[in-house]
């Protein structure tokens, strides 16, 4: 039986992979902001089959909140097998645009705080000598797109930071899976117009997560064809990519 | 955005919002309160009650509340689909009360088609077995409602195609099962005569159906398989493993015409040599044989299909069958196989559609002379004084409507003395002149 830890439980992807642990009999622990979602997610989840769920609230920006969080969730589940770490913003490109503020504040919650989270864990997790810590990045994070380039950046700051703690964890048996997703049917993107053909739901993105989780992956991209799409950005000559819409 | 319901006619322009809970919902229709909106759960109905142009989606209410494992009583959100539910209860034991032929339905939209399955004749319909609901009236009511409790407002709900609010959650009965196997009998009948004897002889069978060739006339008018199921004896408590084929484009509907039809219902109903053959299958073969080929809807081409699902009078019964059977056949646009079945007595929900006698479902792929002769169908059906199924309807009269749903005077009541009449509305109810 896995003992987890899911930070950002009411996300979407979040969510949807809680659910599959449940299935399993997993004892879970939730962190997110609105307390009246958790109940009722914890609730759904104790019936799909956890053996034991516990929430609490966490608001990501409070840095000085999150020691205390993190034992007190240490001492219950007794161990973390895994943590998810999955809460975040979209952001608006626009609005990060006109104001200096924004920007920031997008930096602190999609980049700050998990690195702020990633630090406190990366301690925990090696001195227990175990476990998976799964971080939900973004294949924005790949290459700067006008159209997103502040959620980007902080996910680009995500990805590098995982590269350089996996190496330094996997001497002590600690995996670091960073996670890709493309672009994902979430409340967090409700408002974008997406080509329908690309738009995975969250629980395919679950199942590739548990998936990659079970088998020490490294980076997963997620729906799979990702991989290739971001391959062919990542190599497309800047003299063209500048001109073109993306 | 482009909507249509599972026939994939009609196609609508729609704005499509999905609210996560009870707050975002109450947001959302102070909002929207002059235009009007219209629920949608999956999309499983054939024709126009999910539709309008601000269509409120339970997608994301899909949370089970509570379990009660000494009763079987299950609280949900609106959104939870049949399958979900089976693929937690199955192996702990339980079972749906009542299912329609296909578990990608919501909770909701099961409660407001008060859908029926095989064993109507005995277990009545799908709101027979729910306890209570809570459903939002408008940016500041969600009540709850139950045969005690709002009884004027559970019976408008219950069959009432989301026209009397949104419902965002409900106590349903589950029944235990000691294992996930259904064992079948399978008889064949020669004509009508035969097909309808068989729902007499077995009445007390659990569960029943037929599966009627639609193409065959003469001697054999209304020739079938008539299928029996109880749960099995043997067994284990286990979920389908095989997995769905999908049908990922619209299939050309030229390939769909009278000689492949007639092809393919000679095989089928020649797949069973003797009188009878009985079997041991798993449930979701017996409940949901199309739920193996996803989007199996897209067969009948891009323009659609409709399916014409109605019902006459047990007194009517054999009279009423063999003369809409004959148009049919002599129409040769019958479907593959229509599915007919005994339904037993009939409920007190306004809009419920199942009442003793016979119904018959098939579909038509949608083409300029189709509706014609469905308007000859409805005819023949007020004439036996029958009626045609919401759930499945895309094109019905207002004043087939008016004649046939004799309590929609009644339910128009219960709309406005809860203020949701305008408010809930859907293509259809604008078509048949519920404003």
């Amino acid at each position: 039986m896995q003992n987890i830890l899911i930070i950002g439980a009411t996300s979407a992807i979040a969510e949807a992979t809680a659910r599959l642990y449940a299935a399993t009999g997993a004892n879970l622990y939730l962190l997110a902001r609105n307390e009246d979602r958790l109940k009722t997610i914890a609730a759904d989840l104790k019936i799909r089959g956890a053996t034991s769920v516990k929430t609490e609230c966490f608001e990501a920006n409070d840095l000085a909140s999150h020691q205390a969080l993190l034992d007190r969730a240490y001492q219950t589940l007794g161990r973390f097998d895994i943590v998810l770490i999955a809460h975040g913003t979209l952001g608006n490109q626009t609005a990060s645009e006109a104001s200096t503020d924004v920007v920031m504040q997008e930096l602190q919650t999609n980049a700050l705080s998990t690195i702020a989270l990633l630090t406190k864990l990366a301690n925990m997790m090696e001195k227990q000598r175990h476990g998976t810590l799964a971080v939900i990045s973004s294949v924005a994070g790949d290459r700067g797109r006008p159209s997103n380039y502040v959620y980007g950046t902080a996910k680009a700051a995500v990805t590098t930071f995982c590269e350089g703690l996996r190496a330094r964890l996997f001497k002590s048996g600690v995996h670091v899976l960073v996670i890709k997703p493309g672009m994902v049917d979430t409340p967090m993107t409700a408002e974008m117009a997406m080509p329908a053909i690309l738009v995975a739901k969250p629980e395919q993105i679950a199942i590739d997560i548990v998936k990659g989780i079970e088998s020490r992956k490294d980076v997963l991209y997620t729906p799979w064809f990702w991989k290739y799409v971001m391959m062919g950005i990542i190599h497309l000559p800047i003299l063209i990519y500048k001109k073109i819409k993306l | 955005m482009k909507m249509h319901g599972w026939g994939r006619y009609p196609v609508v322009d729609a704005e499509v919002h999905a609210p996560g809970t009870q707050d975002e919902f109450k947001n959302r229709l102070s909002l929207s309160t002059d235009a009007g909106v219209t629920p949608r759960g999956l999309g499983r109905s054939y024709g126009d009650s999910s539709l309008g142009e601000h269509m409120l989606s339970s997608r994301r209410i899909n949370h089970f509340l509570a379990f009660d494992s000494a009763t079987g009583v299950l609280h949900c959100e609106a959104g939870v689909s049949l399958s979900d539910i089976l693929e937690v209860f199955v192996p702990e034991g339980w079972f749906l009360p009542v299912t329609p032929g296909t578990q990608f339905v919501t909770i909701g939209g099961a409660i407001a088609s008060d859908v029926h399955g095989k064993n109507h004749h005995v277990a009545g319909c799908f709101c027979d077995h729910v306890e209570y609901l809570d459903i939002l009236l408008d940016a500041e009511r969600i009540i709850p409602c139950s045969p005690q409790d709002n009884p004027d407002l559970f019976h408008a709900t219950c069959g009432g195609m989301g026209l009397t609010g949104m419902i965002l959650s409900a106590a349903i009965r589950l029944k235990p099962i000691r294992n996930a196997f259904i064992d079948q009998t399978i008889f064949k009948a020669r004509n009508l005569e035969e097909s309808l004897d068989l729902f007499n002889t077995h009445a007390d069978a659990p569960y029943s159906v037929a599966w009627i060739d639609c193409i065959a006339g003469g001697r054999s008018l209304g020739r079938s398989l008539f299928m029996t199921g109880e749960h099995a004896a043997e067994g284990t408590l286990t979920l389908n493993s095989k997995s769905r084929i999908g049908l990922p484009v619209d299939m050309p509907s030229m390939l769909l015409n009278r000689h492949s039809i007639n092809a393919f219902n000679t095989l089928y109903y020649n797949r069973i040599r003797g009188a009878s053959v009985k079997s041991h299958v798993h449930y979701e073969p017996f409940f949901y044989p199309l739920d193996s080929i996803s989007d199996w809807n897209r067969m009948y081409g891009k323009n659609g299909f409709t399916q014409y699902q109605f019902v006459v009078p047990k007194a009517a019964g054999h009279d009423a069958m063999a003369a809409i059977l004959k148009t049919i056949v002599a129409s040769g646009k019958g479907s593959f196989l229509a599915v007919l079945k005994a339904f037993g007595k009939q409920n007190d929900n306004l809009l419920s559609f199942p009442m003793e006698g016979y119904t018959l479902a098939l579909d038509f792929k949608i083409e300029p002379d189709l509706f014609p002769l469905l308007d000859r169908l409805d005819a023949m059906v007020m004439d036996y004084n029958g009626r045609i199924y919401l759930t499945k309807d895309a094109r019905m009269s207002p004043s087939t409507f008016r004649s046939s749903y004799r309590t929609c005077d009644a339910f128009q009541t219960v709309r406005n003395t809860y203020g949701t009449a305008g408010r809930f509305i859907s293509h259809q109810s604008k078509r048949l002149g519920l404003d």
